[in-house]
């Protein structure tokens, strides 16, 4: 029986994109279903009725939800290499640890690094390159997070670099004078298949927060 | 393995350290017991967890990691004996959801023990309603992982003996046991379990450290 797999989405988000570079570094075949957060689809209230919101990967009409859980599902499910996660347990926490991190800081601090203003702003520009900065530390010198080969906490924070437009113009950032080897990596990512064909150019992102800064009078 | 071998750095008040401690003994890893007083963090911490600074911290040999979550998972990985999580991917995408959300919640309900007013009320009610969803989850087993204490109910287990007290020291109900019968129930098996019971937290200092908290955010918030 083929694999019925589709995927609850919306474009700009750094969280669907992800589950996008998992299902392209697998090579499964899926759909993609784009969602309207002024309007959420009755499958989406249905499939992630907890948190109404995506990614949720719906495999075989069953729904997973939260992203990072959603690559170990596929890793787990589609068991042939490439590999996401390291088969040692202990370099499996390592790589679970910084997903996490990434989720705890990333993410609460840069809507406010683009949305914020004034003083608000400024404390979570700090933190935010200060985040960026115990990552690219993380990775050293090596290709990258995991080592040789691309995989979980890679997946976890590319997505996010193609914000970094956004972010530098609303935030007034230079990223890459910041965090040079970060920037180095993100490169070094972006020329996968995976993740060129999972990620938008940084400019339609840019016009997303442009669009939803007007809309909701931001600006 | 001998006990030198595995260490466990943790508070003897923390719900999420506790989880990792009821783990290991499930599991019958022997461990060294490290306390470690997180008013005044000890160097050997800051040193296994420059990242987060924070309680547990499992150390096994040369490495050493954090967030309980995590640790669990280590642990179930690397000890085969007494499996803590579902075999299938399917359950175990499951567990891991609601293990997250078990997290959210204890800090829903610490949240509306400490705060005040509207946002007090805000959170409170956000807290039942995941309490609510929980029943739905237990319903007709006698634990989370079945009939036996697995991940889920290691991540849950705050609710047995932690959220008592918050809700005495808040004045506020979050879990309802006319509402929530079978996490009611559950809450009874988990707590009789031989290698529970003999490992739960001492509920008067419980209540001096809530207090000491509460103090704490109201002194450093007073500014505003």
């Amino acid at each position: 029986m083929a694999d019925n797999v589709v995927l609850l989405d919306f474009w700009p988000s750094s969280y669907g994109m992800r589950v996008k570079i998992a299902l392209e570094e697998k090579g499964i075949t899926y759909e993609c279903r784009q969602e309207d957060f002024q309007a959420k689809s009755s499958l989406l209230l249905e499939m992630n009725p907890i948190h109404k919101l995506i990614p949720v990967l719906i495999h075989n009409g069953k729904p997973v939800c939260e992203s990072l859980n959603v690559i170990e599902y596929i890793d787990e499910v589609w068991n042939y290499k490439p590999s996401l996660l390291p088969s040692d347990p202990y370099k499996r926490s390592q790589a679970r640890f910084w997903g996490d991190y990434i989720d705890k800081n990333v993410y609460s601090i840069r809507r406010k690094v683009w949305i914020g203003k004034g003083k608000e702003q400024e404390e979570s520009k700090k933190k935010f390159i200060e985040c960026l900065k115990t990552l690219e530390q993380e990775l050293g010198d090596k290709p990258y997070f995991g080592g040789e080969e691309f995989g979980y906490v890679d997946v976890a924070l590319i997505p996010f670099t193609s914000w970094f437009y956004t972010y530098e113009i609303y935030g007034k950032l230079n990223i890459e004078e910041e965090c040079p080897k970060l920037v180095t990596w993100a490169k070094r990512c972006m020329e996968k298949e995976s993740v060129a064909k999972s990620l938008p150019h940084p400019h339609k992102i840019y016009g997303f927060a442009k669009q939803y800064k007007q809309r909701h009078g931001l600006e | 393995m001998g006990s030198q071998d595995v260490k466990l750095l943790n508070f003897l008040l923390s719900p999420v350290g506790r989880r990792v401690e009821w783990a290991l003994k499930l599991k019958g890893v022997d461990y060294e017991y490290i306390e470690e007083d997180i008013f005044n963090k000890s160097n050997l911490l800051l040193e296994l967890n420059p990242v987060h600074k924070k309680v547990p911290v499992l150390v096994h040999g040369q490495k050493s990691m954090a967030e309980s979550l995590i640790i669990l998972e280590y642990i179930d990985e690397t000890w085969k004996q007494y499996p803590l999580l579902p075999h299938h991917p399917y359950q175990r995408a499951l567990a891991r959801f609601w293990a997250k959300l078990s997290d959210e919640l204890a800090l829903g309900a610490w949240r509306a023990m400490v705060r005040r007013g509207d946002e007090r009320e805000k959170v409170l009610k956000e807290a039942i309603e995941v309490m609510e969803k929980i029943e739905q989850l237990i319903k007709g087993n006698k634990f989370f992982g079945g009939n036996n204490i697995g991940y889920l109910d290691l991540a849950f287990g705050w609710i047995t003996c932690w959220l008592p007290v918050w809700e005495e020291i808040g004045s506020m109900q979050v879990l309802d046991p006319l509402k929530c019968p079978s996490i009611s129930s559950w809450k009874i098996h988990f707590l009789n379990h031989p290698i529970i019971k003999d490992n739960l937290p001492p509920r008067d200092q419980m209540i001096s450290y809530c207090h000491r908290r509460i103090e704490e955010f109201y002194s450093t918030h007073h500014a505003y």
